[in-house]
C-alpha cells in the first residue's frame, strides 16, 4: 500500500478511497482523483515509455493533455486494449491495467535502445534517404523491415471493439472551451444572462489552473472554496450543462464544435461524440509551458515545472526530493518553491538570464535556494532517471562555457521555458493569429464572428485578467446584463522572461537537445534540414517530422520555430507558424464512427418476399442499399450450375423474380402526359390507356440517365417505373422539372416503390399459371398483349397487372399491395410446380436480359452512352419538340460515327468469358488506344455459348470483325462483332 | 448541426436538406434554336465564387420543395433563403 512519494496531507485525491492498478505487471496503489500519471509517481516512477526512434527512456513531462511521451497502453480486456493513451489523462480506476510500450524485452532493459547509438544515422530525412542509394531493392529488404521493427508506438488492439458510441447534436447560446478560471467566469455570466450554456473541460475535473493553485484567492475566498461554490450552482442550473473528460478537437465553419466525451459507463457506453452548433463560442483554452533546449533534456525526471507544481498541489505527490530547476521565465521560481514547501530539497535554480528580478533572487536567499543566474545545463547524467546535471554559464549567444561547469546532483529538473497560448481552436476556426511581442507568442489577431478567447490562450497572464475577461465574454454571449459583479482576485505582476529567440540561440549546436520528444526530433535535425535547403516552416517540419506525432508538438512546436527561424536568420513572427489541424488531441475512430458499425453501419433494405428467399436458402446480392435474391442454389449446386437452370426454366417453362425493388412513381394529373412528354425521349400524348412504353429518361448533356415503363392506368395516370438504384434520382430530378421549368403544369408524383410489391412470371408457361388467378381480365393474346397494363384482380387481391418482359418471354409483373405479396406468391408457387416453376434471381435476370441484348443501367448505359449508342434511337418521339436532353443529341459531338456503340460479342473459341470491364482491341498486339471495353458478359446456358455485350467505336459497322479483349493473366481473348440481340432476334416468343 | 431556414418550413437540421447548384439559370425556351455555343454555356458554365452564391437548395427530407438561397462558400453562412422565382436579395455588406 506504499506510495513513497505521496504526501502526508493535501491535494484533491480521496485517502480513503484507495485504488489497486498495475503497471508492466507491478501491484501499486493510487487514490481516487489521481489520474494514471500522479499514480505512478505516488509510486516513484517515473520511467513510462521508450522513445518512437531512439528507444530512449522516457518519463512524464506535464501533467496534461499536452503529453508527448508518457504513452502507455490501457487493457481492459479482450477488444479493449487501447495503445498511446496518455498517462496524464487516464484517470485512475479499480483494476486498471496500463503497460509501456515501443520496449523489448522490458522497459528497463530494452534492446531497441541500441539505436540511440546508431543515432547520427537516423537524423532527419532518414527515412526519406533510404528511397535513395541501392534503390527500392534495398528499401524493401533493409529498411523497411527495419524500421517496420524499430519504430512505431503502441499496438493496435486486434479484436472487434465490444464498446458501444454514441452521438448527439446539440444547440446552445454558449459554448465554453476550458472550464479554467476564465471558462467558469464565462459560464457563470451567460447563466445569469439566462442563456443556454455548454462548458466543458478535458480534464476529470473543471478548475483548470485553479486545481493546482489552491493558495490563490478569488472573491476573498480561498480558490478551491470559490471553486466549489461556483461548480454547484453551474451544476443547479437547468439551462447549463458541465462535460468533464470533454475535449473540443473541431471547430468547424458557423461555430460547429466537436466534442469527444469519455463516459466510460458501466453500461458499456464509452465515448459520446457531440456535434455543438452555438451561437457564440468562448475559447478558455489555457497555455502551454515549453521546455527548454539542452543536452538530455528528455530523461526521465526532466519535468515542466508547472507540471511539477501541479503534482504537488493537485495530487499531492512529491515527484522528486532533490529537485533543480533551469528557468527562463519568473513562473519557474514559484513551481520549485512550491517543491520546497512540500518538502523537496532545491538544490540549484539555474536562471538562463544574467539578471532575474531582485525580488525572485531575493526570495529564493531567504528559502535558502542557491540560484545560478546565466547558467544553462551542459548535459544531464543518468539512465532511467536523471541522477544530476552540469551547469555552465552561458552567453547570450548560447554558447555554454564548458570550463567553468559544475555537477549538481539532483533526481527531479523543472524546466520553466515559458508559455505558449492555446490558439489551436481559434486557428481551426480560421481566426488569424497575429505575433505579440509583449507576450513573445501567437495570439489571436482580429475577433471573429461569434467567437471570444479569453484567459491565458488569449495572452492574459493572470488570474485576476482572466476572471474579468471570461465574465466580460459570458455578460456578451447573454446580451444581458448579469446580475453579479464580475468575480475578483489579487491583481499579479506582469512575469519576466527570456525571450524565444533568445532561449534558441546556439541550440542547434547542443547534442541530443529534443524539441520533439515523441518523434524523436532534436536541434540537430532541424541545422540538418535548414543546411539542406529548406526554408519555410512547413517544409522544415515534414522533413524532420517535428510536431507530426500524435501530440502535434504541443509542448516542443515553438521552440522548434524558434530554433529554426534562427539558423535561417530570421524572425519567428516573420518565418509564421505551421498549420493547426484537427484533431486537437486524438479521438478514438469508435466515437466517430458512432452507432454507424455492423449492421448499422449502412442501412438494408429488403423486399416484402425477401422472408421467402432466405427460407429458400438464397444467395443475396447488394444492389444499392437493397439486399436481392442473387439465385437460389439447390444441393450440390455452385453458382453457375443454379443460374443455368433458372435460366433454363425461364426459356423452357415459367420462373419467377421478386422485382419489387423496382422503383415506382405514381404519375398523376391531367398534364401527367404533357409532363412525361416534357421529361422523357418518348412520345406519350398518344399512348392509350391501357398500353405501356419503354420509357428512356435523359440528363440533359444527352446521356442515359435511367430507364423503365410508363403504363397508362387513365387519361391522367401513369405507373412509372425506374431502375432499382435509380428511383431517388428520377423523382428528385421530375420533382426539380416540375417545380422550377414547369410549374404550370398540373402533376403530382408519389413514390410508390415500398406500395407496390413486384412478382415476375416469366417464361412460354407464364399464361396458363397465371390466367386462372386473374378476375375480370381476358389474358389471351389478342386482349392483352405485349405491353399492355390493366387493374384486375388475382387471387382475390386488387392488382396492376403488367404484360412486359425483360427476359424476351412471355412474361407478366404483377403488382400488388406489399402486405399481400407473401400470400400470391407462394400460392404461385404451389400451383406451378406441375409446370415447373422456378424461383430465379438477379443473376439469371441479368444472363437473360443479356441474351436479349437489353441494356442495363451502370454497365451498357455508363453515363456517357445516348440512346443512339445503345440502338435504342427508335424510342425517341421524333415529332415532339422538346425533351430532356433532346437539345445535346443534336451536338456534333453526338452525331460522330465513331462515338461508343453498342454490339454483342462473341468468343472465337465458343467457350471462354471474356472480362467485364476488359479493354476491346484491334489487333492481338495492338498498342494504341482501346476501341472499346466489354459491359457485360456471361455464360449462357440457353445458346451454349458466352454471351457478351460491349461497347464499340464504330460497333454497328464493324459486325463480322474480330476485336480482342485484354485479360489480366492470358493473351487477348479474340472476339466476333455481332448485333447484340442473341436470343430470338425476331421477338417472336414475347408476342404469343 | 447547422440550422437552415426552408421559406415554407421554418429553420430545419441541414441534414433534411440536399444542395442543388447555382440558383437562376433558366432553361433556354426553345433549345432547338439555340447555337451550340449557347446550350454548352447553358449545360456546363457555373459559378465558382469565393463568397456570396446563389444556389437551389431542396428540403428533400421535409416538404420536399425547391427553393434558393445565398450562402457564403467561405463561411457557410446562410445570409437568407426565398422562394423559386422570387428576385435574389443582395448579399450583406
Amino acid at each position: 500500500m506504499s506510495q513513497p512519494f505521496r504526501l502526508s496531507q493535501g491535494g484533491r485525491i480521496d485517502r480513503a478511497h484507495p485504488l489497486r492498478f498495475s503497471f508492466d505487471g507491478r501491484r501499486l496503489t493510487g487514490h481516487a482523483g489521481d489520474t494514471l500519471a500522479s499514480a505512478l509517481l505516488a509510486n516513484g516512477i517515473h520511467l513510462v515509455g521508450r522513445s518512437f526512434k531512439f528507444h530512449r527512456p522516457r518519463g512524464i513531462l506535464s501533467a496534461g493533455a499536452e503529453e508527448p511521451n508518457a504513452l502507455v497502453e490501457i487493457d481492459r480486456g479482450p477488444g479493449r486494449r487501447e495503445p498511446n493513451t496518455r498517462a496524464t489523462m487516464v484517470p485512475l480506476a479499480e483494476g486498471l491495467v496500463a503497460r509501456s510500450q515501443n520496449r523489448w524485452p522490458s522497459l528497463r532493459a530494452d534492446l531497441g535502445a541500441l539505436a540511440g547509438l546508431a543515432a547520427p544515422l537516423l537524423l532527419a530525412g532518414f527515412y526519406y534517404k533510404t528511397f535513395l542509394g541501392p534503390g527500392r531493392e534495398a528499401w524493401h529488404r533493409r529498411w523497411e523491415p527495419l524500421i517496420r521493427r524499430m519504430a512505431g508506438l503502441g499496438r493496435a488492439p486486434e479484436a472487434p471493439d465490444p464498446d458501444r458510441y454514441a452521438n448527439r447534436y446539440a444547440h446552445c447560446d454558449l459554448l465554453v472551451v476550458g472550464a479554467g478560471p476564465a471558462g467558469l467566469a464565462a459560464a457563470l455570466a451567460a447563466a445569469d444572462g439566462g442563456a443556454r450554456v455548454i462548458l466543458c473541460d478535458e480534464g476529470q475535473e473543471p478548475g483548470g489552473s485553479l486545481l493546482s493553485a489552491p493558495e490563490a484567492r478569488v472573491d476573498g475566498q480561498p480558490a478551491w472554496a470559490w471553486l466549489a461554490a461556483m461548480l454547484q450552482e453551474l451544476r443547479g442550473n437547468p439551462r447549463v450543462q458541465v462535460l468533464t473528460r470533454t475535449t473540443a478537437f473541431h471547430f468547424g465553419l458557423q461555430n460547429f464544435v466537436a466534442l469527444a466525451q469519455i463516459l466510460d459507463r458501466p453500461d458499456g457506453l464509452r465515448e459520446r461524440l457531440w456535434q455543438v452548433r452555438a451561437r457564440q463560442v468562448v475559447l478558455a483554452a489555457g497555455a502551454i509551458e515549453r521546455p527548454l533546449p539542452f543536452a538530455g533534456n528528455d530523461r526521465p525526471g526532466v519535468m515542466l515545472a508547472s507540471a511539477a507544481r501541479t503534482y504537488v498541489r493537485r495530487w499531492a505527490v512529491l515527484p522528486g526530493r532533490r529537485a533543480a530547476a533551469v528557468v527562463a521565465h519568473d513562473g519557474g521560481y514559484a513551481d520549485a518553491f512550491a517543491l520546497q514547501d512540500a518538502g523537496a530539497a532545491v538544490v540549484g535554480l539555474l536562471d538562463l538570464r544574467p539578471t532575474p528580478p531582485a525580488a525572485l533572487l531575493a526570495e529564493a536567499a531567504r528559502r535558502g535556494i542557491e540560484t545560478l543566474p546565466g547558467q544553462g545545463i551542459l548535459a544531464t547524467r543518468g539512465g532511467t532517471r536523471v541522477t544530476g546535471l552540469r551547469a555552465a554559464p552561458r552567453a547570450a549567444d548560447g554558447m555554454l562555457n564548458t570550463s567553468r561547469s559544475r555537477d549538481i546532483a539532483c533526481d527531479l529538473l523543472l524546466m520553466a521555458g515559458g508559455w505558449t497560448p492555446s490558439v489551436h481552436l481559434f486557428s481551426q476556426a480560421r481566426g488569424r493569429l497575429r505575433w505579440d511581442a509583449i507576450t513573445d507568442a501567437f495570439l489571436p489577431g482580429e475577433p471573429l464572428p461569434g467567437v471570444i478567447c479569453v484567459g491565458a490562450c488569449n495572452g492574459s497572464q493572470d488570474l485576476a485578467a482572466a476572471l474579468a475577461d471570461g465574465f466580460a465574454a459570458g455578460h456578451a454571449a447573454a446580451g444581458r446584463p448579469p446580475p453579479r459583479r464580475a468575480p475578483d482576485a489579487e491583481p499579479g505582476l506582469s512575469p519576466s522572461f527570456l525571450p524565444l529567440a533568445a532561449i534558441a540561440a546556439g541550440a542547434h549546436r547542443l547534442p541530443r537537445a529534443f524539441v520533439d520528444q515523441q518523434n524523436d526530433v532534436a536541434t540537430r535535425d532541424l541545422a540538418l534540414a535548414v543546411q539542406e535547403g529548406f526554408r519555410a516552416a512547413e517544409h522544415v517540419k515534414r522533413y524532420t517530422t517535428s510536431g507530426m506525432a500524435t501530440d502535434q508538438g504541443k509542448t516542443g512546436n515553438m521552440l522548434a520555430l524558434a530554433v529554426t527561424a534562427g539558423l535561417l536568420g530570421r524572425d519567428l513572427a516573420d518565418l509564421g507558424l505551421t498549420t493547426f489541424r484537427p484533431p486537437w488531441t486524438p479521438v478514438s475512430f469508435g466515437t466517430l464512427a458512432g452507432r454507424h458499425r455492423g449492421v448499422l453501419f449502412d442501412p438494408i433494405r429488403t423486399a416484402p418476399l425477401h422472408g421467402w428467399a432466405v427460407a429458400q436458402g438464397a444467395a443475396f446480392e447488394p444492389v444499392g442499399l437493397w439486399r436481392r435474391a442473387r439465385f437460389f442454389p439447390r444441393a450440390g449446386e455452385d453458382m453457375a450450375a443454379a443460374v443455368a437452370r433458372e435460366c433454363l426454366a425461364v426459356r423452357n417453362a415459367v420462373g419467377m423474380l421478386d422485382a419489387s425493388t423496382l422503383g415506382k412513381i405514381e404519375v398523376v394529373g391531367p398534364d401527367a402526359a404533357e409532363f412525361l412528354e416534357r421529361t422523357y425521349i418518348n412520345a406519350f400524348r398518344g399512348l392509350p390507356v391501357g398500353r405501356c412504353r419503354y420509357a428512356l429518361l435523359l440528363r440533359e448533356d444527352g446521356s442515359v440517365l435511367d430507364d423503365g415503363i410508363a403504363g397508362r392506368l387513365a387519361a391522367d395516370r401513369f405507373h412509372l417505373t425506374t431502375t432499382t438504384g435509380g428511383a431517388a434520382r428520377v423523382l428528385h430530378l421530375l420533382e426539380d422539372y416540375l417545380q422550377t421549368e414547369f410549374p404550370d403544369l398540373r402533376v403530382w408524383l408519389t413514390s410508390t416503390t415500398e406500395h407496390w410489391a413486384v412478382i415476375a412470371l416469366q417464361g412460354p408457361k407464364a399464361r396458363d399459371l397465371l390466367a386462372p388467378f386473374v378476375e375480370g381480365l381476358d389474358l389471351s393474346p389478342d386482349a392483352f398483349p405485349h405491353m399492355s397494363v390493366a387493374a384486375c384482380r388475382i387471387a382475390g387481391i386488387p392488382a396492376r397487372l403488367f404484360r412486359v418482359s425483360f427476359t424476351g418471354e412471355l412474361g407478366y409483373e404483377i403488382n400488388l399491395p406489399a402486405g399481400q405479396a407473401p400470400a400470391l406468391w407462394q400460392a404461385l408457387w404451389e400451383a406451378g410446380q406441375a409446370q415447373g416453376i422456378t424461383a430465379y434471381g438477379t443473376e439469371a435476370m441479368h444472363v437473360l436480359r443479356a441474351e436479349k441484348g437489353y441494356i442495363l443501367l451502370g454497365q451498357e448505359a455508363d453515363g456517357t452512352a445516348t440512346p443512339e449508342d445503345l440502338g435504342l434511337g427508335w424510342a425517341i418521339g421524333r415529332r415532339k419538340p422538346d425533351f430532356i436532353g433532346k437539345r445535346s443529341l443534336a451536338r456534333p459531338e453526338m452525331r460522330r460515327s465513331h462515338r461508343l456503340q453498342l454490339v454483342g460479342l462473341r468468343p472465337h473459341d465458343g467457350r471462354t468469358v471474356p472480362d467485364e470491364g476488359a479493354q476491346l482491341l484491334g489487333a492481338a498486339d495492338a498498342t494504341g488506344p482501346a476501341l472499346g471495353y466489354v459491359t457485360s458478359a456471361y455464360a449462357s446456358a440457353t445458346l451454349g455459348h458466352p454471351v457478351a455485350l460491349g461497347l464499340l467505336a464504330g460497333g454497328r459497322g464493324r459486325h463480322g470483325e474480330t476485336v480482342f479483349a485484354t485479360r489480366l493473366d492470358a493473351a487477348p481473348l479474340a472476339l466476333v462483332v455481332v448485333p447484340p440481340v442473341f436470343h430470338d432476334p425476331d421477338g417472336r416468343r414475347l408476342h404469343v | 448541426m447547422l440550422l437552415i431556414r426552408c421559406p415554407w418550413c421554418g429553420e430545419r437540421p441541414e441534414t433534411e436538406f440536399r444542395h442543388c447548384g447555382q440558383a437562376h439559370i433558366v432553361r433556354p425556351a426553345d433549345p432547338a434554336t439555340l447555337p451550340d455555343e449557347a446550350w454548352a454555356a447553358y449545360l456546363y458554365l457555373r459559378e465558382n465564387p469565393r463568397g456570396w452564391h446563389r444556389e437551389r437548395w431542396r428540403h428533400l427530407h421535409g416538404c420536399g420543395r425547391f427553393f434558393n438561397a445565398l450562402r457564403h462558400t467561405l463561411t457557410d453562412r446562410f445570409a437568407a433563403t426565398y422562394g423559386p422565382g422570387e428576385p435574389p436579395p443582395d448579399p450583406p455588406a
